[in-house]
């Protein structure tokens, strides 16, 4: 897949052509089967605060989200979500002065249900004093064989306006997305789910801000102006039941396998445990890793001038462990007035990153670092 | 490519699984609860896959959908 001049998404025609056999064949299946339907989204309204501080930066904010059904088929939902920073991470200290920014993040969708049908559109606006995104996105989910299967296919289109901050330097980013998604149930307490997701951009995908080191010296980083990426991944879940319970616990495993033709290729592997603890109270466990190769045009520090450079650490190679913890207590389990539920949540993931040839220019070490990931939010089902 | 390769198997692996699997419906009590979700919490889902994706080269394929962020 591919941007080609016009801008367009292009699909290759030996992948067109290997695809047929394998539609043709999930259509057959299609047919003989009867279908259930697929239903709208919960109504609820979660109400969140966000706190994240590490190397250097802190990010704190609400956010919140909105959804609620209008007759039997369609559903309604809003979303605004800050992100209030305070940065003097390490590009910064080493480069620049600290700063501070807000951003904010406006999105409205609509859900309609349609026979065994879901589809779904949804606007998603973001700013900030010095980048500007839309984003349009289209899905659209498909239940098949009784319920059992869940096909889904997305698409989704972004514009980002990338500006630098006291200066009239503004450039554009077009970003493509599609997506395709199942989800299979197993047994009566294992659920499968795969999904690929392939991503076309084209623009300015540089910083402005950031600069690549030659010998020692800088000059600003220059990117390819456009960027493909493929993901897929692989995700299940398996429930336990007890004698006094259906089910008391659960554990929820995916990996997630990345490339793109910058030449950063990818694994994150995430691992988690949920259980009940009387019928109030949902406590979870996690761990994720994460590892990525360096792209093609990135180095610590250039022997020689090249035509494209890059010193993002986010492109550089190294991993990163993240343990977290999630305690939900549902302090209204049963209908009062137009509420069915409410809970009360608090999550804390740490996170450790590793660089391997991203070097920390004040102490000439491999950088590394952590960072404390904090929610705490209230969830209301109607 | 990894497009070619992959959606292939996966259709043709899931239309195989599917007609493994009975469960009837009576049997899906398990299923609805909210933790055999892939995402419970969408929002604080979303939350924390931003998290990542600013600080990280990999994006996409994940539960979540959100817009540009100014990630680079």
């Amino acid at each position: 897949m591919a941007v080609t001049d016009s801008g367009s998404l292009s699909i290759s025609e030996p992948a067109v052509a290997t695809l047929w056999p394998a539609l043709l064949a999930a259509l057959g299946m299609l047919i003989s089967y009867t279908a259930t339907a697929v239903v709208l989204p919960d109504d609820r309204t979660d109400l969140l605060y966000h706190y994240y501080d590490g190397g250097g930066v802190t990010v704190r904010g609400p956010a919140m989200l909105v959804r609620k059904s209008a007759g039997d088929n369609v559903s309604v939902s809003g979303r605004y979500y800050v992100d209030t920073v305070s940065s003097a991470s390490i590009d910064v200290v080493t480069t620049a002065s600290p700063y501070k920014d807000k951003r904010e993040e406006f999105g409205v969708g609509v859900d309609y249900l349609h026979g065994n049908s879901l589809m779904q559109a949804s606007v998603t606006s973001s700013k900030e004093n010095d980048y500007l995104a839309d984003t349009l996105s289209l899905n659209v989910s498909h239940d098949l064989f009784g319920g059992l299967t869940s096909l889904n296919l997305g698409f989704s289109q972004g514009q980002d306006v990338v500006q630098r901050v006291d200066t009239s330097f503004e450039s554009d980013i077009n970003r493509y997305s599609f997506s395709l998604g199942v989800s299979q149930v197993l047994s009566k307490s294992l659920l499968l789910g795969v999904g690929y997701e392939g991503i076309a951009e084209e623009g300015y995908l540089s910083n402005p801000y950031r600069s690549a080191r030659i010998l020692g010296a800088s000059l600003p980083e220059q990117y390819p102006g456009t960027r493909d990426s493929q993901a897929v991944s692989v995700r299940a879940v398996k429930g336990f039941s007890s004698d006094q319970r259906p089910i008391l616990s659960s554990v929820r495993a995916e990996y997630r396998y990345f490339r793109d033709n910058w030449g950063i290729r990818s694994n994150t592997l995430g691992v988690a445990l949920q259980r009940y603890f009387g019928n109030r109270v949902l406590g979870e466990a996690r761990y994720r890793y994460y590892q990525q190769s360096a792209a093609t045009f990135y180095s610590d520090n250039f022997t020689s001038e090249m035509t494209y450079m890059a010193r993002d650490k986010e492109l550089s190679t190294f991993h990163s462990h993240s343990l977290g913890a999630k305690v939900t207590w549902y302090f209204l389990d049963r209908k009062y007035l137009f509420l069915d539920r409410m809970s009360l949540n608090f999550s804390h993931d740490y996170v450790n990153f590793d660089y391997q040839d991203f070097t920390d220019v004040r102490t000439g070490e491999p950088y590394s670092f952590g960072a404390n990931v904090l929610q705490l939010y209230i969830s209301a089902w109607y | 490519m990894i497009w070619t390769r992959f959606v292939p198997i996966l259709l043709c692996a899931v239309t195989l699984l599917a007609g493994c699997a009975g469960v009837k419906s009576y049997e899906r009590e398990m299923l609805a609860d909210p933790i055999m979700s892939f995402s419970r919490d969408p929002l604080s889902d979303q939350y924390l896959e931003h998290v990542y994706e600013v600080r990280e080269g990999a994006r996409g394929a994940t539960t979540t959908q959100g817009g540009g962020c100014g990630c680079n």
